[in-house]
């Protein structure tokens, strides 16, 4: 592996003083390759995720992005490491009432002025890329569409538009197809391995669903009770390593 | 049928009947009290009868301060509605409590309450004696209204808002003035031009009042004709109101139509 694009080092949090969602990730993610998180719900995989961005503040530890703590951040300094962070979600969150062009170009707004972006006022070749980004989702139809309008795949799609509108270095993932039917699922994972290999930028998702994961990731990271317990290729994942992540078995066959 | 007799499914709230009945025996006192009285009302409509008897036919006795106040009370009303609603915005978006940190919000707050704790008549006064008769007193006592009113429904508005789309405009690396314009306004926009053209409304119908403190409008003129007994120019006044207030409905409502048209998708 080349120099890490992003690395955790003792990443720790607590919503709750005393109570640990993140017991100090280390963590070495490389330039290039989806890496899936897996762990069950209420371990930290979308705090540890939320974190990278600094959603979510951690309350201890380095997250070295670019020659960067962006633990350190404040300010438009974190704004400016965010820009290069894009980042799809669970639930889409799509601006509701924009359109779908809107929310695509609402990837540039770390870039375009309060003014620019209100009058609706972006550069050429901003407007050019988000149609391109649209033909390669499949919307090149509903440009003008409201968001609200769209079905959850086609939400996603904008989702994943708008985060590489942002021409991110490093692709983030809170469960994108938690809230997805299986096939559109397998679209999005895909749509999402492909991006990322095309922009040669690393993926991170994390995800429920373990099969999805070992289908798509190039490498899996297994999350219990707030720290890693497994960290390796999809092959190496095997059913006693899930029992120790998941706890239990009656699960498994 | 059980040994135990009937159980009885909503037990007595005594405290509740106290309550009812302490409420209707201070509703009877106060009305002795003010001489509210029935026998009063039927003289009262006797009088009521002849008042409205010297008001038919109406007259236009004095058409052009009739005009003048018409028009001044229509400017009072736009000029206060947009400048009520220029500031508003602001004020609304520091008291809205789950974008803002404490020490914002709690003196945009106290600002909305003190704006909302007077009716405008109240606040016209204060205007008069501070700057002076005429139509600024009334602007500015109607400013205040529209800022308590829209201040503290926009805040309500955008505390409702769904923050998943502020976070996710928030992880573009959005400065906070975009992430106000794109998260936050396309969420609220359709409710503040409602708030906005229900108050242009209520200004309307309040700059036809401020005039009676002499705060500009066609309440001066109206209060001067009652003064003067000229019951029939009162009448034709009221007409004429009724009949701004009729049109500016229709405008208000114009308006709310033109832009949540523009809010919505060609085609949909």
């Amino acid at each position: 592996m080349a120099a890490p694009a992003l690395h955790l080092r003792g990443l720790a949090m607590e919503y709750v003083r005393g109570k640990p969602v993140l017991r100090g990730i280390d963590l070495e993610v490389g330039s290039e390759g989806l890496t899936a998180i897996i762990g069950p719900s209420g371990t930290g995989k979308s705090t540890l995720i939320r974190c990278i961005n600094r959603l979510v503040d951690p309350t201890a530890g380095e997250i070295l992005f670019q020659g960067q703590d962006l633990a350190r951040l404040r300010g438009e300094a974190l704004r400016h490491a965010r820009r290069r962070i894009g980042m799809v979600f669970q639930e889409y969150n799509l601006v509701e009432r924009l359109s779908v062009m809107e929310n695509v170009l609402s990837g540039r707004l770390g870039y375009v002025s309060p003014w620019k972006a209100w009058m609706r006022k972006y550069p050429r070749e901003d407007i050019d890329r988000a149609f391109e980004l649209l033909d390669l989702v499949g919307l090149s139809a509903f440009p003008n569409q409201r968001a609200d309008s769209l079905s959850g795949g086609q939400r996603q799609r904008v989702g994943i538009a708008r985060a590489v509108m942002q021409r991110p270095q490093l692709l983030l993932a809170d469960e994108p197809t938690s809230s997805l039917d299986p096939k559109t699922s397998v679209e999005i994972m895909e749509l999402m391995r492909d991006l990322g290999r095309s922009q040669s930028i690393p993926v991170m998702v994390n995800m429920h669903d373990v099969e999805l994961a070992r289908r798509f990731a190039d490498r899996i990271v297994g999350m219990s009770g707030g720290t890693i317990v497994f960290d390796g290729p999809p092959a190496a994942l095997s059913d006693e390593q899930l029992k120790g992540i998941y706890g239990g078995e009656g699960w498994l066959h | 049928m059980s040994a135990a007799g009937a159980r009885a499914a909503f037990p007595a709230n005594w405290w509740l009947r106290a309550g009812w009945a302490c409420l209707c025996a201070y509703v009877i006192y106060a009305a002795a009290r003010l001489d509210f009285t029935w026998e009063r009302f039927v003289v009262g409509i006797d009088n009521g009868a002849r008042f409205i008897g010297r008001m038919i036919p109406p007259v236009i006795a004095q058409p052009d301060s009739l005009a003048n106040g018409l028009i001044e009370s229509l400017q009072i009303a736009l000029l206060a509605s947009f400048l009520g609603i220029v500031i508003s915005l602001p004020i609304g978006l520091l008291a809205a409590r789950n974008l803002m940190p404490v020490w914002a919000t709690w003196p945009a707050r106290m600002a909305i309450a003190l704006c909302r704790s007077f009716h405008p008549v109240i606040v016209a006064i204060l205007f008069v004696k501070a700057v002076g008769f005429g139509a600024m007193a009334g602007i500015l006592a109607l400013v205040v209204a529209s800022i308590g009113f829209i201040g503290k429904l926009f805040a309500e508005a955008i505390e409702e808002i769904s923050l998943k789309q502020v976070e996710a405009v928030r992880a573009t690396g959005a400065s906070f003035m975009n992430v106000i314009t794109y998260g936050v306004l396309p969420q609220v926009f359709t409710r503040f031009i409602g708030f906005a053209t229900y108050q242009l409304d209520s200004n309307l119908r309040n700059s036809t009042m401020v005039g009676i403190v002499g705060a500009g409008g066609i309440g001066g003129t109206l209060f001067s004709a009652f003064q003067r007994f000229d019951y029939d120019f009162v009448a034709a006044i009221l007409l004429s109101i009724i009949a701004m207030i009729m049109v500016g409905e229709v405008l208000a409502g114009w308006v709310r139509g033109v832009f949540l048209e523009k809010g919505k998708v060609d085609g949909d």
